[in-house]
């Protein structure tokens, strides 16, 4: 199945990914050739199987629900790109 | 033995002459880290070198053995595929989203090899993300084979393959979620191992496909990384699929002894797709096998050539959902003026991305996207499904799956960029292991044209020592692991 670029578009926009306007036939093209050669998993007969999320179909392991981490703010926000008392810094989203 | 050659040695070599205190860990790292300057801007194998760390670390490890009391692994160099985090030594993941990230903690990795004693010579270039098998995806730049320049050393631990196949360390760390260690040693005739699903701890390990991804190692010899997954394996309650089995001394088990050990071929590994020459060779290694005791069996895996679509399905759909927290707002790169929230998100990951890693956010967003998940994601689910059964079934008849590792020696770099499906065929014997999280391990078993290749081994579930055990009794056997590239010797 071959993916045009209205559909890439929107992908993209869906994974919150700019791609340039001069790569989207390329980056449709490859897309389409990846599509294409997975489409060939329709032919495995899988009606009665159980799908597969984990290799050892180990179940989620749980754990007391108590405090284990230390506050380590600034630390952490020391990689972010801008902070300011405390806080994560965006572009305003309410006027 | 002179300061001049201590490049040559194993991790076990290098111990018991540190052992004899026939020279010092700073001594031994300090004639790597000047091979390191020498021959590292070749091959680009680093992304960081941690020289003024490392000599501390080895003296440190001096001290403890002049002391009576060393580690495990005292004064042994190792470097760190570049996807670990390491404390306070930048961390960047062969991206340039995280070409300045410095993290605020240790992998598990890294900790219980450092907690072992061993010394981190730097860190090593890597494709993208882990997105590649040939090192060619990486924001740093491509890595060299040291066989042959030209050549890719394989992906995405490239680098780790390449330094170690250089003599730069004798070992290092390296991930695998398709294929990741064990193609690249294959291409740099080293030893790869990757160990069962959940053996070794994911906890700091930057996740790209998190049911696939595992650690493991490139060495040159199978009791290096028997010696090092001893130090690596164990429960880690950080990693919430990280498995509790007891981690045996891999090492000190260790007998070669292949006697009556059934060894399973799969007709599929040996079509059409193969390489004449390297399916000799591995031909040849499975009769070296033979004569030392094993039984080999033909083996059936009915759905194994739906392995690579299978995972080219679930990878890139993990990655879609793990890569979300690049959002250019908590750390990683961060677009220029951005108009709004949205600008910055999609802009920030546009910039910070390159063209690999965004083609498989986009096939991942794609089969995970409405209308399209019960036809690709939930599809691809089921056939892993069966594929993980036919090795289960398999597993009942064989203790270890033989064959080769790649399909072909190490091509030439550029040679498979422009179309991704050519890339991707690349692990088309080694992604089955990562499907049904089995341990599989590369050891060299020849030469094609002067190029190494190698043979896979894959064994069931927590089996990691009846394969190094197997690799081991090849290595007894042969010697193509002490081949050196003549520029590196």
């Amino acid at each position: 199945m071959s993916l045009d670029k209205e559909q890439v578009r929107h992908i993209a926009m869906l994974a919150r990914l700019h791609v340039a306007d001069e790569e989207i036939a390329d980056t449709a093209d490859k897309l389409s050739r990846i599509v294409d050669f997975v489409d060939q998993l329709a032919k495995a007969p899988t009606d009665d199987v159980v799908p597969m999320a984990h290799p050892l179909n180990a179940a989620q392991r749980l754990r007391a629900d108590v405090v284990t981490e230390t506050d380590e703010r600034e630390r952490i926000q020391s990689n972010a790109p801008a902070v300011k008392d405390g806080l994560y810094l965006v572009p305003r989203v309410i006027e | 033995m002179t300061t001049r050659d201590l490049h040559t040695l194993t991790l076990t070599e290098a111990r018991s002459a540190l052992d004899r205190g026939q020279f010092s860990a700073v001594e031994l790292v300090d004639a790597l880290l000047g091979r390191i300057e020498a021959l590292n801007p070749a091959l680009n194998a680093f992304v960081t070198v941690t020289a003024e760390e490392a000599r501390a670390a080895a003296r440190a490890a001096d001290e403890r053995r002049a002391a009576g009391r060393p580690l495990l692994l005292d004064g042994l160099p190792i470097v760190h595929k570049d996807i670990f985090c390491t404390q306070g030594v930048r961390t960047t993941c062969g991206s340039r989203m995280l070409e300045d990230f410095v993290a605020p903690y240790d992998a598990t990795v890294v900790a219980r090899l450092r907690d072992a004693g061993a010394v981190m010579l730097g860190k090593s270039n890597m494709d993208e993300f882990a997105m590649g098998s040939s090192n060619e995806t990486s924001f740093f730049g491509a890595v060299a084979n040291p066989w042959n320049h030209a050549c890719s050393p394989g992906g995405s631990s490239g680098g780790s393959s390449a330094l170690v196949a250089g003599r730069l360390a004798p070992a290092a760390t390296g991930t695998d979620t398709g294929g990741s260690i064990r193609q690249p040693a294959a291409l740099t005739g080293t030893v790869g191992l990757k160990p069962t699903y959940g053996r070794v701890s994911r906890y700091g390990m930057i996740a790209f496909a998190s049911s696939l991804d595992q650690a493991g190692v490139i060495t040159r010899s199978v009791e290096d990384a028997a010696l090092l997954l001893t130090a690596m394996a164990g429960f880690d309650e950080r990693d919430s699929t990280s498995i509790d089995e007891p981690v045996p001394d891999y090492a000190a088990a260790l007998d070669g002894d292949v006697s009556g050990l059934r060894v399973g071929i799969v007709q599929q590994h040996f079509d059409a797709g193969l390489d004449a020459a390297t399916g000799d060779a591995v031909r040849a290694a499975l009769g070296v096998l033979e004569s030392r005791g094993a039984i080999l069996k033909d083996v059936d895996l009915p759905n194994i050539d739906l392995s690579v679509p299978t995972y080219y399905v679930v990878a890139p759909a993990e990655a879609s959902s793990n890569l979300s927290r690049f959002d250019g707002v908590r750390f990683g790169h961060r677009a220029a003026d951005p108009e709004d929230l949205l600008d910055l998100y999609c802009r920030s990951r546009g910039e910070g991305f390159g063209a690999e890693v965004k083609r498989r956010i986009l096939t991942g967003t794609y089969v995970l996207s409405a209308g399209y998940y019960d036809a690709y994601y939930l599809k691809a689910q089921r056939v892993r499904a069966l594929i993980a059964e036919d090795f289960r079934r398999a597993f009942g008849q064989v203790d270890v799956i033989a064959g080769p590792t790649a399909p072909t020696p190490a091509f030439e770099l550029g040679a498979k960029t422009d179309d991704p499906i050519t890339m991707y065929l690349n692990d088309i014997y080694t992604i089955g292991a990562n499907l049904a999280g089995l341990p599989g391990l590369s050891v060299p078993c020849g030469f094609v044209d002067g190029q190494p290749v190698g043979l896979h081994l894959v064994a069931g579930h927590f089996a990691e020592q009846t394969l190094l055990n197997a690799a081991h009794s090849y290595q007894q056997a042969s010697d193509w692991h002490t081949a050196c590239p003549e520029a590196y010797a």
